[in-house]
């Protein structure tokens, strides 16, 4: 039961995500993809319980290198999304 | 803490993530959606650590600390030219990240080297590293062809389409026999591993240069999906909802880019481009231009187009070229900047650098408006593209661009192509509107041409 209910929130939410996407203009699609491949670091709150968790020390060390993979595509996703986004100005505002 | 307060911070956060995502979709609410997103995720992380699993914390702020050093300088030192490069190791570092994951779960669940885990988690700790380890390597070999550092031309082995099916067999194959008998040591695991990191590189090598936009949105799917499928092997819905999430906005933006071009997914990945005949022979002149003359077009002008591809990023024209719009603008004409959804390396990749040159966003069009634009444009000027404004892909059916959809410069009053050399473009495809009756080449450095104009009215 509990695969199914997780395959249920898996399917909802892929179609949440294309409703979410599809209305995007072409100019935003760069800092939408950084922004959205930020998200996709979500996979450090796994690694995190990898790394901290004393199952072994192989465990661990696997642990290790997956938060650090995963807190530069969280932090550099992120930073530079914000960067671009700034630039993103109408002649009025400046 | 309990798993359910846990939880109901994590159903915050990805309120956080789709309200974040929702406002990324105009420019003006952009910024802010990016930072919700951001709290969402630095919510989901703290509430993490208040988790009853974790018992040390040495190597969490180690991980993190080194991490977000690489990620920062990274982000704020990489010049926009550079972004799509950027973009695939971030991808990379997503996916690797999801497959040490998966991997660290079924490790640590492992009593005497065979892991204790049900089928189910055992067939998602699969998935998590196959979808990660091809995210991992493809991403890398994706990076060198947009850095340079490999030849960005398409490299097919003989029976390539057999390859890939044989390693995907194999990868199904090893997940089946890993699954009954779960041992961490045993031949089924170690295929598990080996197939992924393959996968990744016998998928994108085969992709030329110019189909690179197609190839980072379906990494950037990939390396949500591998979330996903590491949320499934550790039992965690944040991971599951928000990767899929990045999944599904990952496959929309490859639909457009594959629409773009006129051409299924499955002819992006399994047909390197330019392999094609070369279209019908063109006859006729072309009708060079010297700065000057282009300049007195352009003076006349009431309404002018620009439209930017690869070569201007390349060129690092992009400044000169926002200067020259800002001088045609005090001359009294109209000026738009036109970009075709797959100009550049990744998609939106012009938009970028016009914004950062300055350029206000609401002069940024898109194809569609573009085209209802041009009939009635005095002067439409084209810096660095070349597929994406060929008529033969309207025109000429025996052309391998034929259908795909473009941006008709040639239905402007006149038409200026600046342009390095009279060669042919990415494809390798000849083409048209350089011969055309109001074209008007202007051969030399994208750059050196538009400053060489500014010069003009500077005068």
């Amino acid at each position: 039961m509990e695969a199914v209910l997780l395959a249920f929130v898996l399917v909802l939410s892929i179609f949440l995500g294309f409703e979410l996407i599809s209305k995007v203009p072409a100019t935003l699609h760069t800092p939408l993809m950084s922004g959205s491949n930020a998200i996709s670091g979500i996979t450090l709150l796994g690694a995190l319980t990898a790394a901290g968790a004393e199952h072994g020390e192989m465990a661990v060390w696997l642990g290790f290198a997956a938060v650090v993979f995963a807190s530069i595509n969280v932090v550099g996703g992120y930073l530079v999304t914000d960067r671009m986004l700034k630039f993103f100005r109408k002649k009025d505002d400046a | 803490m309990s798993p359910i307060a846990i939880n109901l911070v994590y159903i915050v956060a990805a309120a956080l993530f789709i309200i974040g995502l929702k406002m990324l979709g105009r420019p003006e609410s952009a910024p802010r959606g990016n930072q919700l997103s951001a709290l969402g995720m630095a919510l989901a992380v703290v509430v993490t650590l208040f988790s009853r699993e974790i018992l040390t914390f040495e190597w969490i702020v180690g991980g993190v600390a080194l991490g977000t050093i690489v990620g920062a300088v990274a982000a704020r030192r990489v010049e926009m030219t550079a972004m799509p490069e950027l973009v695939a190791i971030f991808n990379g570092s997503g996916g690797a990240a999801s497959l040490l994951v998966g991997w660290s779960a079924v490790q640590g669940s492992a009593v005497d080297g065979v892991a204790t885990m049900s089928i189910f988690a055992l067939a998602t700790v699969s998935a998590s590293i196959i979808i990660g380890g091809l995210t991992t390597t493809g991403s890398l070999i994706a990076w060198g062809k947009l850095s340079g550092r490999m030849t960005s031309a398409p490299v097919i082995l003989p029976g390539q389409a057999f390859i890939n099916i044989f390693l995907v067999g194999t990868a199904v194959t090893g997940t089946v026999l890993f699954v009954l008998d779960p041992q961490l040591t045993g031949i089924p695991f170690l295929l598990i591993l080996g197939t992924a990191f393959l996968l990744g590189i016998t998928s994108v090598n085969p992709i030329g240069g110019a189909d690179m936009p197609v190839v980072i949105a379906l990494l950037n799917s990939y390396s949500g999906l591998a979330a996903s499928a590491a949320g499934f092997a550790i039992g965690n819905l944040l991971l599951i909802v928000a990767g899929a999430l990045v999944g599904a906005s990952g496959l929309i933006l490859t639909d457009i880019m594959c629409r773009a071009m006129n051409r299924s997914l499955g002819n992006v990945l399994f047909s390197g481009f330019g392999s094609a005949s070369a279209g019908t022979a063109i006859e006729g002149e072309a009708r060079p231009v010297n700065a000057e003359d282009a300049f007195l077009m352009l003076e006349a002008a009431n309404s002018v187009v620009f439209v930017p591809g690869y070569g201007m990023a390349v060129a690092q024209a992009q400044h000169v070229v926002r200067e020259l719009g800002e001088a045609l603008e005090k001359n009294g004409a109209e000026v738009k900047f036109a970009i075709h959804p797959v100009a550049g390396r990744m998609p939106g990749h012009m938009n970028v650098l016009l914004a950062e040159a300055n350029v206000s966003y609401d002069q940024l069009i898109d194809m569609e408006d573009a085209n209802q634009m041009l009939g009635r444009t005095d002067v439409a000027v084209v810096i660095g593209a070349n597929d994406v404004v060929n008529p033969a892909a309207r025109e000429d059916e025996a052309s391998p661009i034929y259908g795909m959809p473009i941006i008709n410069v040639d239905h402007a009053r006149t038409v200026i192509v600046m342009k390095r050399s009279l060669g042919a473009g990415f494809s390798g495809v000849q083409n048209r509107l350089f011969f055309g009756e109001n074209t008007r080449m202007l051969l030399g450095d994208a750059k050196a041409s538009t400053s060489a104009l500014l010069g003009e009215f500077k005068d």
